[in-house]
């Protein structure tokens, strides 16, 4: 019992951390039109910039805010120098610019940073397991990203829903050319737009780079679950890409928990071991297939278009 | 029809040209040179240099061309890269290999062209076993043999109980069942997680925890295993559940793991600090041409293996079309080790003593890997009955 308490907070801060990512993809994608394959090589870049500020300050939290800081106004000029000229274009010439921008981020970090990647290591008041219930401990840095997640989906909430940016962002993802036709200063909204979403990808990765390593191509895998994440919520959604990406959190953590054991029960052993984590990384694509056939707009889109 | 004269011409000298080839010993070495594990054939083509650079870059008097080839550590990029090898470039040894889904995936083009080739990293049990090849040879080890002195020093600690974790792949499995072989006290359990993608494994740690082990074993090589330590450390588990390990903790990966892998034992048939002449002039040599680096056991092996390739070519005189002689010769495993001497085995993996490392403090207060005992005395692979090798 206590360990299901535990997978289940595993479950929940996967998710969480999947969702800061998908909420900037999703704003990019739905408001922008905009696919950005990019969004990865952000993320890199917030725990770059992280792992280094943090050796700079010498303090943890200082850090991590100048990495944010950084991630956003690398957002804004990313946006400013290359991608807005791409626009009006074809998806397909966004798929093979913001490649050629993986590539870029990857080799400057190289050049920068070195091919051997970097650690972050934590302040020691975060790497003390906290005790959440009589016997069940729980990771007090993995707790500090959940706590840190929540407040960021509740911010964003807020001002998606309680502002006049946060309507225009809306109006954008249900109709683009109605709110330029209304005298809205699109260019403008898009930069910051992009910038909110590269900020977002840097907080993931400089979330995450204490628990991994900080290293090159770090974004690219965990960048398809993004996607995964923004299909079944539906395109431009934040409520949609925050409840997928619980979902799939959950998905991933408890079946990578339980699959074996419940595989064990059917099959030998040793077999069990080798099919369970196959298995168990399929389970959400699984997921997004049945998304797709039941409600190919996602199950929250944002607006009929 | 003059043109067409010529075109003939240049067709004869062109046909003629594979005669001329043996004019240099073309070895072709496939390792991961992009993407995260890149650090690793960084250091296995340093140290293939630096063995070259130490024997003259010439074997049996003629010069040496080395082909390096990336695998992206993916099994069908390196097979495609091993019969590009073979088939264009002509090498006559094949080296390298870090991972053993690449080896098992690549060695079918190898067998049937009978090319020599030195496996320096990868260790598969099928290799020493069923698909153990009579050009085949190993300046590593295979894949259990590790892991099984790491389970007979959890007997001599007297270690009660285990939970065994490590990733889904070939090596990983051929890990987690040799540590089983000679560790006597109880497998609490095992996961296998995905490879190389899953790099969470807050799962696997609260299993590891809720099963009530007595200590866990792992096998995360390269970027894997500082981010395990990571997680380890700070899922609290260091105090509770002491950590053993194979092929987790090298010289690559303790700059990143630092403190987290402080008192961390593991197994390793070369450790930098073993005494013997050769490897104090490999470990001086590496740390002076490449500054800033220390070389790790990959490279040890890689160093290795240009020597035995040298041994064989030497043994020929540089005529690497006698196949047969230069096998025999390298069955002898006549060269300066920097792991001490060692024998081959009948399926060409090398029988050799394994080693307990541990982490410490240097003079100067940085990290480095120490051999503390010698865990066992020429420790054979469990494998080598079932190589017919025909």
């Amino acid at each position: 019992m206590l360990l299901v308490v535990e997978q289940f907070l595993n479950g929940l801060q996967f998710g969480l951390l999947l969702f800061l990512l998908a909420a900037g993809l999703t704003l990019v994608f739905g408001i922008m039109d905009f696919v950005n394959l990019a969004h990865g090589s952000l993320y890199m870049m917030g725990a770059y910039f992280a792992a280094t500020f943090v050796v700079w300050t010498g303090s943890f939290v200082l850090g991590c805010v100048l990495a944010l800081g950084a991630t956003l106004l690398l957002g804004i000029l990313l946006e400013f120098v290359a991608l807005r000229h791409l626009y009006g274009r074809d998806h397909l010439d966004h798929v093979l610019a913001t490649f050629g921008l993986i590539l870029f981020f990857n080799d400057a970090v190289r050049l920068i940073w070195g091919p051997a990647g970097l650690a972050l290591p934590l302040p020691p008041w975060l790497t003390v397991p906290f005790q959440i219930m009589p016997g069940v401990y729980y990771p007090a840095y993995r707790l500090a990203i959940i706590v840190v997640a929540l407040l960021v989906a509740l911010l964003l909430y807020l001002v998606v829903m309680r502002t006049r940016i946060g309507m225009l962002i809306r109006a954008g993802a249900s109709n683009r050319e109605m709110i330029g036709a209304l005298g809205i200063n699109i260019k403008l909204l898009y930069t910051l737009v992009f910038g909110l979403g590269a900020a977002l990808a840097g907080l993931a990765g400089l979330m995450q780079a204490p628990i991994l390593t900080v290293q090159i191509g770090m974004g690219e895998n965990i960048l398809i679950l993004a996607f995964v994440i923004i299909v079944i919520g539906g395109i431009g959604s934040i409520r949609g890409a925050f409840l997928a990406a619980i979902f799939v959190g959950m998905i991933d953590t408890l079946g990578r928990a339980f699959l074996p054991d419940l595989l064990r029960q059917i099959l030998s052993s040793a077999a069990a071991s080798t099919a369970a984590p196959a298995l168990s990384s399929m389970l959400i694509y699984l997921l997004m297939a049945i998304v797709l056939v039941v409600r190919p707009e996602g199950l929250f889109p944002a607006g009929r278009r | 029809m003059r043109t067409a004269f010529w075109l003939a011409g240049a067709t004869v000298l062109a046909l003629a040209n594979p005669a001329l080839a043996g004019d240099t010993i073309k070895i072709g070495f496939v390792s991961t040179f992009s993407g995260p594990t890149a650090v690793i054939g960084n250091d296995m083509r340093n140290s293939f240099e630096l063995a070259l650079d130490h024997i003259g870059r010439k074997m049996g008097g003629k010069p040496v061309e080395v082909i390096y080839e990336d695998d992206g550590q993916k099994p069908d990029v390196g097979k495609q890269k091993t019969e590009k090898l073979i088939q264009s470039d002509k090498v006559d040894f094949i080296a390298g290999y870090i991972w053993s889904n690449v080896l098992l995936a690549s060695l079918k083009p190898v067998v049937d062209s009978k090319t020599m080739m030195v496996i320096a990293n990868a260790g598969p049990s099928q290799v020493a076993g069923e698909l153990c090849s009579p050009y085949v040879f190993s300046t590593s080890w295979q894949n259990d043999q590790t892991p099984q002195a790491v389970g007979e020093y959890m007997n001599q600690k007297g270690v009660k109980s285990v939970f065994l974790i490590g990733p889904n792949y070939a090596a990983g499995k051929d890990m987690l069942a040799g540590v089983k072989s000679t560790f006597k006290g109880e497998v609490k359990g095992e996961e296998y997680t995905v490879w190389p993608s899953q790099l969470d494994f807050s799962a696997e740690l609260s299993k590891a925890r809720a099963s009530g082990a007595a200590s866990i074993f792992v096998f995360y090589p390269g970027a894997a295993g500082v981010q395990f330590l990571n997680q380890y450390a700070q899922a609290g588990l260091k105090a509770q559940m002491p950590l053993y390990t194979a092929f987790t903790i090298d010289e690559l990966s303790l700059p990143l793991q630092k403190e987290n892998a402080l008192g961390v034992p593991g197994a390793q048939q070369w450790v930098n600090d073993l005494p013997n002449e050769q490897n104090k002039k490999f470990v001086a040599d590496y740390r002076k041409k490449y500054t800033g680096l220390r070389p790790t056991f990959y490279g040890a092996q890689s160093y290795d293996a240009a020597q035995l390739i040298a041994s064989a070519v030497e043994a020929v005189k540089g005529d690497t079309s006698k196949k047969d002689e230069m096998k025999a010769a390298m069955q002898k495993a006549n060269f300066k080790s920097v792991r001490g001497a060692f024998k081959f085995g009948n399926n060409h993996i090398p029988i050799q003593n394994f080693y307990l490392q541990d982490v410490v403090k240097d003079a100067d207060g940085s990290l480095a890997l120490k051999t503390v005992a010698t865990i066992v005395k020429d420790s054979q692979d469990k494998y080598h009955d079932k190589c017919p090798m025909k």
